[in-house]
């Protein structure tokens, strides 16, 4: 059974400071919900409220529609997975994975069967009477997972638990967690501050940045249609244009930017003399004059080829480079360190986006 | 060879084998850039190395031990007859803890002794386990920073003072016109003074205080080392409270546990003042009858004989308490 988790103007203080404010959030039953934010940015303090080791200063957390206030994380129908996993070190993979189990009272065959069961599910059969200390990486994170849902949770709350292993091994474990996900069919609220996890395994994703919920969208939605400054820099590469609203209707804006009047897309609806970023991805990026869409020209200060595909760095307006990546197969000649290199996007692939906070390099 | 000359000959084999030690060092090393005992620290210096810690390690550890143990062979005698046909190896020292030399009775006063001492003495660690323990886990899993610090402040500054001192402070608060009592009959829960010192209680307070750090900081840093997140864990798993003590606190600090009772207990087996200031006119402490044997009787093959075999009991009795909970040695001395 997997229950729905909504967050109904949840805000944690930690005196002066605060680290959440105002959530609000409904996550269905059944969904992988990953929150996906710079380190600091309260992500964790949601998870940890979600779970009751921290009790909200404001608002509710519901759990299957039931108010979890008062209710200590022992009691909850949540599972939660730590970062460094805080496997038991003093008990085998079974007792570890049974423990739950035994603190309810679970008789010792029950347990063991249960056990069982979970280390097929995760590929370690057979391997219950080792110590964790003996397990690999890949399969302490599997033991932790089977330990969290041998309680039968109705959410599985997981704290950056990819954090600490090698890059293979990650991109494993993420099809292996998402697997593991729609097979026992619970809500998983996934905690990371890697865009590369959260856009892979989420149905949807909630992108925070200073304790505030910025977007909650799908994978798609978050990198194609951000709604904040924050979600266009923070979800994947993006090269910001600030400037001043020029003209503007309701589907384009022109964005007078320090290198020249540039198009995009207006879906916040800005106004002529409004401050705006426009955003333009690297992929986006073609070379050479376009047609259409706008052209703008820089010198290149870099290239970097990276097998399949080149990253050119441009000399941009402030300290940051504009960069564009330019796929292997599609023609045309790379530009040298030096060259004037000119370039155009389809106006589609601009988005101009209210001036705000943008995420730190 | 004489017993006692045996005791005299002793320095010499020590420093030949710190020496053989020394010579044969490297060749137990595979590594060929290791460098022997003598590259290292040239022949003077060496030399002079092995001499200075072979007599102080004799001369301040295992000679005075030793003498006590060639002593507890021997019978009492006068200066004048020492090494006469009279002096002789015997076990009688050792005996007369079991069998009364005077009339061939069974000692039963000094055996009663012996096993009270060992039996108050595994109390008081139980007693200092049971409130160490709480405020070990407090100051090293649950408290804030200040709390931590003050608590710490006020467990060490009792020590600055000395033993006897605390002992005394002790007997003047339980005494029959102490403060303690003042407090109760003027509250009215007694009417006559309750006989703290009489009754033992006083012992029982000035032993578990005495050894109160002791037990107290391996406790601490056993748990401080436990991972916050592993009590998150079982409690996020389901577990109460004291089921993740049961669990996952205890179990991690069982060697913290274990090296901090067993010094509580061979402390307060041996302790002195405590028992011999707080304790009740009929309180015989076995360190005591030691005592009296070694300063008042000058019996010192007895009073050697009896503090080696406290000395054993107390050593059998923590070797089979590790045993029993599975502590290896190592652990509980690291």
């Amino acid at each position: 059974m997997s229950a729905g988790v909504d967050l109904d103007g949840v805000t944690v203080r930690f005196g002066n400071f605060t680290a959440v404010n105002n959530a609000n959030l409904a996550i269905r039953g059944g969904e992988f919900f990953s929150f996906l934010g710079p380190s600091g940015c309260g992500k964790t303090t949601i998870l940890r409220t979600v779970s009751g080791f921290l009790d909200p200063s404001a608002g509710k957390v519901k759990i299957g529609g039931q108010d979890m206030a008062g209710i200590g994380p022992n009691k909850r129908p949540t599972a939660l997975i730590f970062q460094n996993l805080a496997l038991f070190p003093l008990m085998t993979v079974s007792e570890n994975i049974a423990y739950g189990l035994r603190v309810r009272g679970m008789d010792k065959a029950t347990r063991r069967k249960k056990a069982e069961e979970l280390l097929d599910l995760i590929a370690l059969s057979g391997q219950g009477d080792k110590l964790v200390s003996e397990l690999s990486g890949g399969q302490k994170q599997r033991v932790a997972i089977a330990r969290a849902l041998a309680v039968e949770p109705q959410v599985l709350l997981l704290d950056e638990p990819l954090s600490a292993l090698d890059l293979k091994l990650r991109q494993h474990m993420r099809n292996e967690l998402r697997s593991i996900q729609q097979r026992v069919g619970i809500t998983f609220i996934y905690i990371t501050h890697d865009q590369g996890e959260a856009l892979t395994m989420s149905d949807r994703i909630a992108v925070m940045s200073d304790g505030v919920i910025e977007q909650v969208a799908d994978g798609k939605t978050v990198y194609d249609e951000p709604e904040t400054a924050f979600v266009a820099s923070f979800v994947g590469e993006n090269n910001p244009f600030p400037g001043k609203v020029s003209k503007a209707s309701k589907d384009e804006a022109v964005v007078d930017t320090a290198f020249g009047k540039l198009k995009g897309r207006n879906p916040r609806g800005l106004k002529a003399g409004d401050k705006a970023i426009l955003f333009v991805r690297p992929e986006s990026f073609k070379l050479g004059k376009g047609g259409e869409g706008t052209t703008l020209e820089s010198p290149v200060k870099n290239v970097a080829f990276e097998g399949n595909m080149t990253h050119v760095f441009l000399k941009g307006a402030a300290k940051k480079d504009i960069t564009l990546t330019v796929g292997r197969h599609v023609g045309g000649k790379v530009p040298e360190q030096g060259e004037k290199a000119t370039v155009h996007y389809a106006d589609g692939l601009g988005l101009v986006l209210p001036e705000g906070k943008m995420a730190r390099e | 060879m004489s017993s006692r000359a045996f005791v005299i000959l002793l320095p010499f084999l020590v420093i030949a084998a710190f020496w053989v030690m020394a010579r044969y060092e490297a060749r137990t090393v595979h590594d060929p850039t290791h460098k022997s005992y003598w590259e290292r620290n040239g022949m003077v210096l060496g030399i002079m190395f092995i001499v200075l810690v072979a007599l102080w390690t004799l001369f301040l550890v295992t000679l005075p031990y030793l003498y006590m143990v060639v002593e507890s062979f021997h019978p009492r005698l006068p200066p004048t007859k020492r090494f006469g046909p009279e002096d002789y190896l015997t076990l009688e020292q050792y005996k007369s803890l079991f069998v009364s030399p005077v009339d061939k009775e069974w000692n039963t006063t000094h055996l009663y002794a012996f096993f009270y001492t060992i039996v108050v003495s595994s109390a008081v660690t139980f007693l200092n386990l049971c409130i160490c323990y709480p405020l070990a886990y407090f100051m090293a899993q649950a408290g804030t920073v200040q709390q931590v610090r003050l608590l710490m402040l006020g467990l060490i500054v009792p020590y600055w003072v000395n033993e006897i001192l605390r002992a005394f402070s002790i007997r003047l608060l339980l005494a029959a016109k102490g403060l303690i009592n003042q407090g109760l009959m003027g509250a009215g829960l007694t009417d006559a003074p309750i006989d703290f010192l009489g009754n033992n209680t006083g012992m029982w307070v000035g032993l578990s205080y005495a050894n109160l750090l002791i037990m107290m900081f391996p406790l601490y840093n056993a748990i401080e080392s436990l991972d916050k997140n592993q009590i998150e864990a079982a409690r996020d798993l389901g577990a109460p409270w004291w089921k993740i003590h049961r669990d996952v606190v205890i179990p991690y600090a069982k060697p913290g546990i274990a090296s901090g009772c067993t010094m509580v207990f061979m402390l307060a087996a041996g302790s002195l003042a405590a028992p011999l200031f707080l304790g009740g006119p009929n309180t015989l402490w076995f360190t005591a009858i030691v005592y009296d044997f070694f300063f008042q009787a000058f019996n010192w093959p007895r009073g050697s004989a009896y503090a080696f075999l406290l000395l054993a009991a107390c050593i059998t009795f923590v070797m089979v308490m590790l045993r029993l909970f599975k502590v290896k040695l190592g652990e509980a001395i690291r």
